[in-house]
């Protein structure tokens, strides 16, 4: 018999093969997929129902800019539209000078953008925001798409994204007698302040968990215990707790004239609480490196810093990033902890809504809405995450 | 000899001498080494001149990979001396960064970067030790390449390449950083059959184009035979008889030699 090369069979599935053979393949099946969309089917007309004709959607429309940037003075606002703008150039030119992995970044910023620019599209003060926003969405890809041209180095927009955090704050708090006057950090609110928070926690959290962890494996035992004790610590009290102290107890410890105000002592907590856990995902990335890479690295004659930062973590980091991923985002809809100490984030500031008279009755629509703003974070940052593991590779090679 | 005694290290104070005939780059004396209570290494005496290719061959468990892996301190031996170009191996970090940089390993399981193409594995340590311009270190590395006969997969990682050629990679990685001494760790003992001889290939092209120094741990008996030198044969921790091949395969002295080579050669 000689051997034949053949063709692989030939699938042939159209939509009513499919539809048999996957939700209609025998008598069982049919009737869980009649069940499951029959379900289905009456929640979302019910849902449907409320939303469309039910709800007084006015109490979302009329307090957009408190849900979006709380107190913070509608006069000033231009510095929080500067801000973004600056962030999404900084993040389009970025895409298009590192590649595949922060190209992931422009594509959740400026989708988030686009879908807030729908959300808002329908208040009075509207088509403004919306336009703003959608302005800004088209930036980052102007920035992606001008990026190679203009051939920023990468160190420059490394450094860039280093000052984009104290710029940003500066900006949004001003300076006395200076053309940016001083906007007080209990006006921040709402969205803008949820956001703030969470990116402040997680670009603190992640170098500092990053250096707890290497600490926790140093080979010199004071620095082995120092880390350990810390992370311990840490995790062994609740993040309630380490708010309460960061704004109750902290004051007390600092001298007189040291005034650090609210927001910046909530973001410590936030960052300082969120790295131990950080450190002990990474640690789970450290031990899963096979010893082979360490001597192999040790046998080229890499000193123990380049064989960390060259060898160990690039390749740690990358294993844990589903981990870590999954923390930021508790990191994210942990910040919400801080209406307990007296700050208004995205839902501290809905529950102040819910609070004034001609809002009464209009909780499920304020919940609702802030529900599907932090799905919408949540839900990007975990398909930024799928998609940065992709372009890594993890689990490939 | 005390096997369940305190290690003791010895070190004799200012000895960073040579203490070798100018020809011999790798003087090992009396070397012990322990994993907790079990005695590994039990006095291991072995000169190697400069140029010399001496396989090493023995049963699992005999040694052997551990004593080379002392050679750039990837083990630290206990007592006994090991002298490499002229340094000595001592606890002083300086000493053993100036050792590794006169050496290259090459394992068994080949121990690339996974997260790095073949070519940065290869340009890495040239980079980052060496400090080279990355446009040298990368011409550098497609000559290596070249050489072991891939340059095609420059840019591929090492998940997307054949034992064979990860293997071939692993080797220009080591002849990167110019080491007067290759180590060989059973480099073709992971590897599928026909895989074998394409990694065989190019260890005999660099013993004999370069006068590299190279000690092999291996069962290759047919390469030793046509590359060694000299071949050593180590059982429980010591060694049991050196020679040239020839001596070896054709007139062994030692009892335990002829059982070794007969169940390995069928």
């Amino acid at each position: 018999m000689t051997a034949q090369t053949l063709a692989p069979p030939t699938a042939t599935i159209g939509p009513r093969a499919w539809l048999q053979r996957n939700l209609f393949s025998g008598i069982p099946s049919s009737i869980a997929t009649g069940l499951i969309a029959g379900v289905l089917i009456v929640i979302a007309l019910k849902v449907g129902d409320w939303a469309l004709t039910e709800a007084r959607w006015d109490v979302v429309t009329r307090n957009q800019r408190l849900l979006l940037i709380g107190q913070y003075p509608g006069d000033q606002a231009w510095r929080l539209w500067l801000d973004l703008l600056l962030l999404s150039a900084l993040t389009g030119l970025s895409a298009a000078r590192f590649g595949r992995t922060t190209r992931v970044l422009a594509v959740s910023m400026s989708a988030f953008q686009l879908l807030l620019a729908g959300l808002t599209a329908v208040s009075p003060a509207g088509p403004l925001v919306s336009v703003g926003l959608l302005l800004n969405a088209a930036v980052v890809w102007v920035g992606v798409l001008a990026g190679p041209r203009v051939a920023i180095p990468r160190r420059a927009l490394l450094i860039a994204w280093i000052g984009a955090i104290p710029v940003t704050l500066v900006l949004l708090s001003g300076f006395k007698g200076t053309p940016l006057p001083v906007v007080g950090s209990n006006l921040w609110g709402g969205l803008l302040l949820t956001i703030l928070l969470a990116a402040v926690g997680i670009v603190v959290s992640f170098p500092l968990g990053v250096m707890l962890a290497l600490g926790r494996r140093s080979s010199m035992p004071a620095v082995r215990l120092v880390c350990t004790a810390y992370i311990e610590l840490i995790r062994a009290v609740p993040l309630v707790t380490i708010l309460f102290m960061a704004d109750i107890m902290l004051p007390f410890f600092l001298p007189g004239e040291v005034r650090i105000d609210r927001v910046t002592r909530a973001m410590g907590g936030i960052a300082l609480f969120s790295a131990a856990y950080v450190a002990e995902n990474v640690r789970g990335g450290l031990q899963a490196l096979p010893s082979g890479q360490l001597e192999a690295a040790q046998a080229l004659g890499l000193n123990t810093l380049q064989t960390n930062l060259f060898i160990v973590l690039p390749q740690a980091l990358r294993s844990v990033i589903p981990a870590n991923v999954g923390l930021f985002i508790s990191l994210l809809k942990d910040t919400t902890l801080v209406s307990i100490i007296g700050l208004s984030e995205l839902l501290g500031i809905g529950r102040a809504i819910l609070a004034q008279p001609d809002s009464l009755g209009a909780q499920m629509e304020v919940f609702a809405f802030t529900g599907l703003i932090f799905f919408v974070l949540c839900y990007a940052m975990s398909q930024a995450s799928y998609r940065l593991e992709r372009a890594l590779g993890v689990g490939t090679r | 000899m005390n096997t369940r005694g305190e290690p003791v290290i010895t070190q004799p104070e200012g000895s960073n001498k040579a203490r070798e005939t100018p020809n011999e780059i790798i003087v090992a004396r009396d070397v012990h080494k322990w994993f907790g209570q079990l005695h590994v290494l039990r006095g291991i005496d072995l000169a190697v001149n400069a140029g010399e290719v001496v396989v090493i061959f023995g049963a699992s468990g005999s040694g052997k990979s551990t004593f080379i892996r002392t050679i750039n301190r990837l083990e630290e031996h206990q007592r006994g001396t090991i002298t490499v170009d002229g340094i000595e191996l001592t606890n002083d970090i300086r000493n053993i960064a100036a050792i590794r940089s006169e050496i290259g390993m090459v394992f068994q399981s080949f121990n690339l970067f996974p997260h790095l193409t073949a070519l940065q594995n290869i340009t890495l340590a040239p980079r980052k030790v060496r400090k080279s311009a990355r446009a040298d270190a990368d011409a550098a590395g497609m000559k290596l390449l070249e050489r072991v006969g891939i340059p095609e997969q420059a840019h591929k990682f090492p998940a997307q390449l054949s034992g064979g050629q990860q293997q071939r990679v692993a080797i220009a990685r080591a002849l990167a950083m110019q080491p007067k001494i290759m180590l060989f760790d059973e480099p073709t003992s992971a590897l599928d059959p026909e895989m074998i001889s394409e990694v065989l290939d190019v260890m005999r092209e660099l013993a004999a184009d370069q006068g590299m120094t190279m000690l092999v741990v291996s069962h290759e008996m047919g390469f030793a035979r046509a590359v060694a030198n000299r071949m050593v044969l180590f059982d429980e921790g010591v060694i049991v008889e050196q020679g040239p091949p020839q001596q070896i395969f054709e007139d062994p002295q030692q009892e335990r030699t002829k059982q070794f080579l007969s169940q390995i050669l069928h």
